[in-house]
């Protein structure tokens, strides 16, 4: 059991070595979300006016309610990102050594997957504390009860992240595909708009994001801020979260680009 | 027992076989080197003795532990360096050889007392706290050694391991990789394809277009012609030696 624990330890502290020695991608990662929240939310929120709706108990502004997307929109690039990364390894050579591990194949993809997802979490609290300076301040306690939340919503595109980077070969077809990936799971979800506005403008885009787990994540994460719970979301959420680390587990094989490109 | 024990290993990338019945053992605390021309499956046959690829056919023992059955078992016996550097370059030495030591399960004091081991032994003690960026290209092949002994295996496998080194760095290399195996009773798998790194004691392995073609030590196959480069131009039919 300690040498899980370890081989644990050494993989989040080496994710956190190349975070600390690429700090530009953590002010990166804030720079999106700051944009929509400081800039675009601001020039929106004349234009869209947010009746009540669970979990607020009043009117709230437009930048109150896309905080909670925004901070999901951090957890899907990191997610997607560090799938990337993985992509970068099997290229480079490095991820031979992580299989060289006598540890089970599924326990050092999960204990990756765990350490991309721990990373990610720190930029999420960065930029809500930042929001929390602009004014939009949940229930303090709040910021303590979203954690899981944020947590599996981490885990759950991480796992999506890999299990997408287990199809690609070469690092540049997986930049291709983030940008099919990512843009549609944002904008076709519930974090910049409530999904009631998008059935009023036309009923097919309502339920490309109602089916669309992205939404589900950003309401799992907008409840757990107020202190609430949507059972549905955390429901779709565990399971999608078991089902994408599953296939990805089951999905990754090195062996697979060269079978597929014949070489030795 | 062998350190390694290879039982008629076959292996395909679609159509194109790149191991047939590939079969041979190499002793406890012993070198033996693997020589074959490009292409002949040396790296396919690393990569399935490094579990970086499922077996398809036949079997692999690592003291006596089979890949297939206990890999784990046998991963832990085994060392290795790989062609292509795997060293993260952007951490120090020490930081690299943490990593590695984890993923072994080793606790951090644990792994902490062999790093100082393993860089005094390979004499790179100051450097731990340089990024490995910083480092030329022997030292950081010292450095993938003294990550591949961190977990004490006792069978080290080195793929091509000289490769894009200067000759002397090459032959310091290849020096410092038989003092460890005579001085540690450790097994070591040199693979090259360079006949000059092979010398008359070692036990050789000759692999040619996906099949073992020699096995034995270097007198005993090289008896029939001149020298060792005529006796592998003979069964490699290669014109010129490497």
């Amino acid at each position: 059991m300690s040498a899980y624990w370890y081989c644990l330890q050494g993989i989040v502290q080496r994710e956190w070595l190349r975070f600390v020695l690429q700090r530009s991608r953590f002010f990166s990662a804030l720079v999106r979300p700051l944009l929509w929240l400081l800039v675009f939310a601001a020039g929106f929120r004349a234009a869209l006016g947010i009746a009540i709706i669970a979990p607020y108990d009043t009117y709230i502004t437009y930048e109150t309610y896309i905080v909670p997307g925004l901070a999901c929109m951090i957890l899907l690039f990191n997610g997607m990102q560090g799938s990337l990364s993985m992509v970068y390894d099997r290229e480079m050579g490095s991820m031979r050594i992580l299989l060289t591990s006598p540890l089970p194949r599924a326990f050092l993809l999960a204990a990756k997957l765990l350490a991309i997802a721990l990373i990610s979490l720190l930029q999420v609290y960065a930029f809500l504390a930042i929001a929390w300076v602009y004014g939009v301040q949940p229930p303090a306690w709040g910021l303590l009860s979203a954690l899981p939340a944020l947590l599996l919503v981490a885990l759950m595109l991480s796992a999506l992240g890999l299990l997408l980077s287990n199809g690609i070969r070469q690092l540049e077809n997986f930049a291709g595909v983030m940008n099919f990936v990512i843009f549609p799971l944002f904008f076709l979800s519930s974090a910049l708009y409530p999904l009631w506005k998008m059935r009023e403008a036309n009923e097919w885009l309502y339920w490309l994001c109602a089916l669309n787990p992205f939404t589900h994540a950003v309401e799992l994460v907008r409840f757990a801020l107020y202190q609430r719970f949507s059972p549905l979301a955390l429901a779709l959420c565990l399971g999608l979260t078991l089902l994408f680390a599953v296939l990805a587990v089951l999905t990754f094989n090195p062996q697979h680009a060269a079978l597929r490109k014949g070489n030795a | 027992m062998s350190a390694l024990q290879v039982e008629g290993v076959s292996f395909a990338y679609g159509q194109r076989q790149a191991l047939q019945d590939v079969s041979f053992s190499v002793a406890a605390g012993s070198f033996s080197a693997l020589l074959g021309p490009n292409g002949a499956g040396k790296s396919t046959l690393i990569a399935l003795l490094t579990r970086l690829y499922d077996l398809q056919q036949g079997d692999i023992h690592i003291f006596g532990h089979s890949l297939r059955s206990a890999p784990r078992q046998a991963l832990r016996q085994l060392g290795v360096v790989f062609q292509q550097s795997t060293l993260d370059l952007d951490l120090s030495v020490q930081q690299n050889l943490a990593y590695h030591a984890a993923l072994h399960g080793l606790s951090k004091r644990e792994a902490l007392a062999r790093i100082d081991e393993e860089l005094a032994r390979q004499q790179l003690d100051e450097r731990r706290h340089e990024k490995v960026r910083a480092l030329n290209g022997g030292h950081r092949r010292r450095v993938e050694i003294a990550r591949a002994l961190l977990h004490r295996p006792r069978l080290l496998l080195l793929d091509e391991a000289s490769a894009g080194l200067d000759p002397a760095s090459r032959l310091a290399l290849n020096q410092h990789v038989r003092q460890l195996c005579a001085e540690h009773a450790l097994a070591v798998l040199w693979t090259t394809h360079l006949l000059d790194e092979v010398e008359h004691h070692d036990e050789l392995l000759i692999l040619n277009r996906s099949r073992l073609v020699a096995q034995g030590g270097v007198a005993q196959i090289s008896r029939a012609d001149a020298n060792l480069a005529a006796t592998f131009a003979r069964l490699t039919g290669s014109e010129h030696h490497p």
